[in-house]
């Protein structure tokens, strides 16, 4: 088996697996690269709640062509190809639930700060930050 | 046995323990029928690790989720804290050495053992600098106090104490009797503690939410944020007092500081933390192919471990992608 192998390829080929070529793996390092500059510069940009996305977009582009083209799974096995997937979905999963739940929470059970808290904010730090708002924090508003 | 012993090639292969090898090949293990077999296998058990790793560090994601989700401003402004260009070099530094790994892996597959092994080195290299760039980056962090939990607010809390002296109170919410007992200059309204039994729910305007206690120590705590003392008494102090570790940096003077900004660094520290783990675990990993790279065992007949530590290095890779974006470019 293997020898027949080697005598088809020869010394330079793998017997199992896939050679990738230099050119390949060089020109996904420089997608990598540009994609690196590109998000670095999409930072300065103001484009509201776009920002996240674009940013998680490049990551995204980024994280597949390292899958792709350096792990080899372009080429792999399908078997290994799904165990990855399926990985990376159950943590999309994970995160979409995490944040379906957490835009659900109300900032705190009482309506602005606590009684407490605010009368001793009230005495002790009348300019902290904390004294001027009404709730401790609204991700939802 | 017998049946075994029958098949000719089989009674070759299992007949001589001190050989080892199947056919010509040194690293064929016993229970391997061939190479491929053996590639596969061990190629399927790296790739059910490395989804172990990815489901790992994704729960610490959705951590990240619900901390952003609750707290957006704190990573909008802590973000600034961090170095954006050594982040950037960082994430150069990660791709250059995974193309190298990538490359050592071309060449071992190619049975070309000296370049091969250049690669190796040069993604040991890379490992390094990725350290102690980080290195720095923690050594100034650490060194301006940009910590996490109480040590955030630690050397402000040390100013004050040194401010207000031996009979100096630092109130806390925790404590209802320092509330109640707090002298006069105080100015705390008599009727606020009284007016607590009113509430409808008595258990928990007794205890408040520990974000409300954090705050409150963090609001009043610092003397740079309370406004109870001005800014100039507040030097004039420090430099009464001499030197006072770790406040050179503004961050706790600062009036835009929002509440609970300790939390981005805790969740920082925990996942670049665990990130410069994988890198440690990469470099010795890496060391040791290296080692027997210069044995020579590696060729095109064999080459697995340095394809299966190339898939973690690309893991760790992979991870930085994530973490680059998600902690440096909050815009």
């Amino acid at each position: 088996m293997s020898s027949n192998a080697q005598e088809q390829h020869g010394d330079d080929h793998p017997i199992v697996g896939h050679l990738v070529p230099m050119s390949i793996l060089v020109w996904t390092t420089v997608a990598l690269l540009f994609l690196t500059v590109v998000t670095v510069a999409v930072r300065y940009v103001d484009v509201g709640e776009f920002n996240i996305v674009i940013a998680i977009g490049i990551a995204v582009l980024k994280a597949t062509l390292v899958a792709l083209f350096f792990m080899h799974l372009k080429w792999d096995r399908p078997f290994n190809q799904i165990v990855f997937v399926a990985c990376m979905a159950f943590v999309i999963l994970l995160i979409v639930l995490t944040v379906l739940d957490t835009s659900q929470n109300k900032a705190t059970l009482f309506d602005g700060n606590p009684s407490l808290v605010q009368e001793t904010l009230d005495a002790k730090a009348p300019l902290a930050p904390i004294s001027q708002e009404t709730g401790i924090s609204s991700p939802n508003s | 046995m017998t049946a075994i012993d029958a098949k000719p090639e089989e009674s070759h292969d299992h007949g001589d323990h001190d050989d080892h090898g199947h056919h010509d090949n040194p690293f064929q293990a016993h229970h391997f029928d061939t190479p491929k077999q053996q590639y596969e296998s061990v190629k399927l058990g790296m790739w059910l690790f490395l989804g172990t790793e990815i489901l790992f560090f994704g729960a610490l994601f959705a951590l990240y989720t619900i901390l952003r989700a609750n707290d957006p401003e704190v990573f909008s402004y802590a973000s600034q804290y961090l170095n954006t260009m050594m982040g950037g070099v960082n994430t150069a530094v990660l791709i250059l050495s995974s193309l190298s790994m990538a490359a050592a892996v071309h060449f071992a597959q190619r049975s070309k053992q000296t370049l091969m092994l250049i690669c190796l080195w040069l993604t040991l290299l890379g490992a390094v600098g990725f350290l102690v760039i980080k290195y720095f980056e923690y050594e100034h962090k650490f060194h301006v106090n940009l910590k996490w939990g109480p040590s955030f607010y630690m050397p402000v809390d040390e100013a004050e104490a040194k401010a207000v002296g031996a009979d100096g109170q630092v109130l806390t919410i925790a404590d209802e009797n320092a509330i109640a007992s707090a002298d006069e200059s105080r100015i705390l309204d008599a009727g606020a503690a009284e007016s607590l039994p009113e509430l409808a729910f008595p258990k928990l305007a007794a205890m408040p939410p520990v974000d409300a206690v954090a705050q409150q120590q963090s609001a009043v705590g610092p003397g740079g944020l309370s406004g109870v003392r001005p800014e100039e008494k507040i030097k004039a102090e420090k430099a009464a007092a001499g030197h006072i570790e770790h406040s050179d940096e503004p961050h706790l003077e600062d009036r835009k500081l929002p509440v609970n900004t300790h939390r981005f660094f805790a969740i920082y520290y925990a996942m670049t933390g665990l990130h410069g783990i994988h890198v440690v675990v990469g470099m010795v990993m890496i060391g040791w192919l290296i080692m027997r790279g210069m044995k020579g065992h590696f060729n095109s007949k064999y080459y697995a471990p340095v394809d299966l530590g190339g898939l973690y290095w690309h893991i760790v890779d992979l991870v930085w992608i994530f973490l680059f974006p998600l902690f440096y470019l909050i815009h």
